[in-house]
């Protein structure tokens, strides 16, 4: 059972601001899923591999051949902040 | 890279007070590819910042990554040089924290399943080689100058997505100076492999240990610390050895070590911790569904191991085996493969007359390598030494028509003027060796005559008195006396 710390605890690794009133709802909806999660545990899964993919395919790789770079103004057009060369963001050390 | 200079070095070795270091290593490597690990941009040398981006590696929404090839292919020669056992399928994971230099929120790694495992090199055995990118990099308010009073920074995308091989050691490591040996034999190897520049002050090879103690002859583990990002092997070193004797301290005090990541400062030699990053240790990994499995079929190990050269381990045992070099010179020559070529170079150049490899190599690593400056790249290659004429001095010096003191005279000419005949250079500055003939033997008659006490004793039986005599005939001759023959007319002049 997920409780209220355990909800602030990820919620801040997710960087989710949670107002008060949401958080007793998602301890108890990421309970029904763990739950749901524990049923499945239930079957007799001992010789079926994880599935980290859902498709079959395999390879896919890229040759290591250049391809042409975004001009910089354009890649910094998206930014909310910057500063002529380079993206602004809150120092990580302030 | 300066040097701090009149700081007192942690003197703790580590074998001492009941308490042995448990270090184990990871390193990063950055892989000379043409191109980034998920996308098409080309790696950054020193470009201005946020040239080399793509929406792939900043990550904008709907930008699908896709692995390059040469990555993998350079990741599977790294686990077959270090033994490993290399997974038939891998796959990719997202490793999930918030920091600016890291623009998707997640690093794309590898996690379960990595794409070797197990492994040696040397003395150490290998934990698991993965593949990952490198995150972007971060400019601190101050560092650029440009944002005065502020506490934003500046990230610059270049570097983000450069593809890197992550070594993980087992901790098999006793003391820092083997970590630093350990380091040396992995460098050399990645450079032999042609996987990555391997340039620490760069940042393509960087390393942090896991370090933590136990009493001595102990099976458990104690509480390990990890310190990041050491960039010399002088560094690593003393960053080790500072670490430990920290620990030590702490728990010779009664107290007990935290886990955490700390940082060096090489300038001040002070440890610190480095919690920013330390919360967000929970990194909820997680297959990336992106990109899809890995296979390494016959076709990509074939093209691995075709691509492979020889080893420096492999090198040193060759050197050992087939020119009967000592096992330290082999070594020395094999694990810095500029001083190997420079001296398999030198050994083929068919010089007159041709030196045996034993003193040849002694001169690569001695005489030569000493006169190429400082640091750990001295490179014989980029002097104006050729191999050829290296090779035909030393043969001359072999050869005793060059005394080893003239023939350090000839080496010094050759290292500042170049020139590719050292005989010439013997001819044109009058250093020959003196022969036994009249010439040597009327200065030895001087030197005698010129130190009557000495020449006494030297009769009487006391060997050591002969050095004033020797030393006059060498003062005399510039060097160019052969000591041993010296020794012999001494001996004969004075009829014993």
């Amino acid at each position: 059972v997920i409780d209220r710390d355990e909800v602030l605890h990820v919620a801040r690794l997710a960087r989710l601001e949670l107002g008060e009133e949401q958080i007793e709802p998602m301890a108890r909806e990421l309970s029904a899923v763990l739950d749901h999660i524990a049923r499945i545990g239930e079957l007799a899964l001992q010789e079926i591999e994880p599935t980290s993919h859902v498709v079959e395919l395999t390879g896919g790789l890229r040759a290591d051949a250049p391809r042409p770079c975004l001009p910089r103004e354009l890649a910094l057009s998206q930014a909310p902040a910057v500063d002529g060369e380079g993206f602004l963001v809150p120092s990580p050390q302030a | 890279m300066s040097e701090p200079a009149g700081r007192t070095e942690p003197t703790g070795t580590g074998a001492s007070a009941g308490l042995e270091p448990v270090i184990g290593l990871e390193i990063h490597v950055q892989l000379a590819t043409s191109t980034k690990m998920f996308c098409g941009c080309e790696l950054s040398f020193g470009e201005p910042p946020n040239t080399h981006t793509c929406p792939v590696c900043l990550g904008l929404p709907g930008s699908l990554p896709v692995a390059n090839e040469r990555a993998v292919h350079f990741g599977l020669m790294i686990g077959l040089a270090l033994g490993s056992e290399l997974a038939p399928r891998s796959i990719f994971h997202r490793k999930n924290y918030f920091y600016p230099d890291l623009p998707k929120g997640y690093q794309i790694s590898q996690y379960d399943e990595p794409l070797c495992l197990g492994g040696r090199l040397g003395e150490v055995r290998i934990h698991r080689v993965h593949l990952e990118e490198d995150a972007a990099k971060l400019i601190h308010v101050g560092e650029s100058g440009r944002i005065h009073g502020s506490d934003a920074s500046v990230v610059d995308f270049n570097r983000g997505g450069t593809p890197l091989a992550e070594i993980v050691t087992e901790p098999d490591i006793a003391t820092a100076e083997q970590a630093s040996e350990w380091l040396k034999l992995l460098r050399a190897t990645l450079r032999q492999l042609g996987v990555s520049d391997v340039n620490m002050e760069e940042g393509s090879l960087r390393c942090d240990a896991n370090i933590s103690l136990r009493p001595a002859g102990s099976d458990t583990l104690g509480v390990k610390t990890e310190l990041k990002n050491m960039n010399s092997f002088r560094f690593i070193e003393r960053g080790i050895r500072a670490e430990i004797e920290r620990q030590r301290q702490i728990i010779e005090g009664g107290g007990q070590v935290a886990q955490e990541t700390l940082h060096y400062d090489p300038a001040s030699g002070a440890i610190s911790s480095l919690r920013s990053k330390e919360e967000a240790h929970d990194y909820r990994y997680f297959p990336e569904p992106d990109l899809i499995p890995v296979t390494i079929d016959a076709t990509k190990l074939t093209a691995a191991r075709e691509a492979m050269s020889e080893l420096p381990a492999d090198r040193a045992e060759r050197f050992e085996r087939e020119l009967g070099l000592s096992a330290e010179s082999a070594q020395l020559l094999a694990f810095r493969s500029e001083l190997g070529d420079y001296f398999e170079a030198a050994l083929a150049a068919k010089a007159d007359p041709q030196p045996p490899a034993q003193a040849l190599a002694n001169w690569v690593g001695g005489d030569l390598v000493a006169r190429l400056g400082d640091g750990d790249d001295q490179d014989p290659a980029s002097s104006r030494v050729e191999p050829k004429a290296l090779a035909a001095l030393v043969g001359l010096v072999a050869a005793k028509r060059v005394s080893v003191g003239a023939g350090r005279q000839v080496l010094d000419k050759l290292v500042a003027e170049g020139g590719s005949d050292p005989a010439a250079i013997v001819e044109s500055e009058g250093l020959a060796a003196l022969g036994g003939g009249d010439e040597l033997g009327a200065v030895v008659a001087a030197a005698l005559a010129a130190n009557p006490d000495a020449a006494e004793r030297v009769r009487g039986g006391n060997t050591k008195a002969i050095g004033p005599i020797v030393g006059a005939v060498m003062r005399e001759t510039k060097g160019r006396a052969d000591g041993g023959e010296v020794t012999r007319l001494v001996h004969e002049q004075l009829g014993i």
